[in-house]
């Protein structure tokens, strides 16, 4: 008989640590968090660098576009079909009209920096931005756009690019899925 | 795998990846990688250093085995079995 309760014990044991274990497995998964701030060239091109790499291995990939990054997912060719009022509007002129027109964080020259960082890399076969972020649709990579950050700057829905998992959201459903990711990042 | 034997492989799949810059080596070796049976092998040209240390952390995840690296003459073929 005490014998059989033992077993029992150890039974119940083993039955908590497999419930422990899945909980661990739940709470990180094989997938990539990452806030995109900057609306500079340079690290744009880091994140998205980063992003297709990590999807390239089979991990899930999220980009929680905020703030000034908002502006490198414009379309130049959309506009807002009147909806702006003057300072977002004036907003808009000032900041890049897509992710063709970034500038750099450093040795930009009124634009000379990152003509002539596009010329090495088109002679080096670095994908540029723009290639970049057709293979993220490609691969699956979602995209989020913050909301408030999104109203704050003024820009609207009908001018952003046409991307396959594009959403808007806020942070808390960042917050929810960079919990659950093995790793966050803020460029 | 010592480098006589590593060229004596025999290769089922070859992904000519010289054009492109990280992540396009990793980029091209996934997409050539759901082409090949588990068992075969699969060399990757490139052009890249850099490439010749991802692909490896690449195979450890995927659980790939990888076989190694020639060195040519301006590129790299790293070779792993499915």
């Amino acid at each position: 008989m005490p014998q059989e309760a033992e077993q029992k014990t150890i039974e119940q044991k083993i039955e908590a640590l497999e419930k422990q274990v899945k909980q661990l497995q739940d709470q990180r998964q094989d997938q990539l968090s990452m806030v995109v701030f900057s609306n500079d060239l340079d690290k744009i091109l880091a994140a998205l660098v980063i992003a297709v790499g990590a999807a390239a291995m089979d991990t899930k990939v999220k980009l929680f576009f905020t703030f000034w990054a908002i502006s490198a997912l414009k379309d130049k060719n959309k506009n807002a079909g009147g909806k702006k009022d003057f300072k977002s509007k004036m907003l808009g002129a000032m900041l890049p009209h897509s992710i063709s027109n970034l500038k750099l964080s450093k040795l930009n020259m009124e634009g000379m920096g990152a003509k002539m960082i596009k010329s090495i890399m088109k002679k080096q076969n670095v994908a540029s931005p723009e290639e970049l972020l057709k293979t993220a649709a490609e691969l699956g990579i979602e995209i989020c756009i913050c909301e408030m950050s999104m109203n704050m700057m003024g820009f609207k829905k009908e001018e952003m690019i046409d991307y396959p998992n594009l959403s808007y959201c806020g942070v808390a459903t960042f917050l929810a899925d960079a919990g659950e990711s093995s790793i966050q990042l803020f460029i | 795998m010592n480098a006589e034997e590593l060229t004596q492989v025999k290769v089922d799949k070859s992904v000519d990846a010289r054009g492109t810059s990280c992540p396009g080596p990793l980029l091209a070796a996934k997409k050539a990688i759901g082409q090949i049976e588990k068992g075969q092998v699969m060399e990757v040209l490139s052009a890249d250093e850099g490439t010749r240390r991802d692909i490896p952390k690449w195979c450890n995840k995927k659980g790939f085995e990888y076989l190694g690296t020639i060195e040519e003459s301006g590129f790299f073929k790293i070779l792993l079995r499915k």
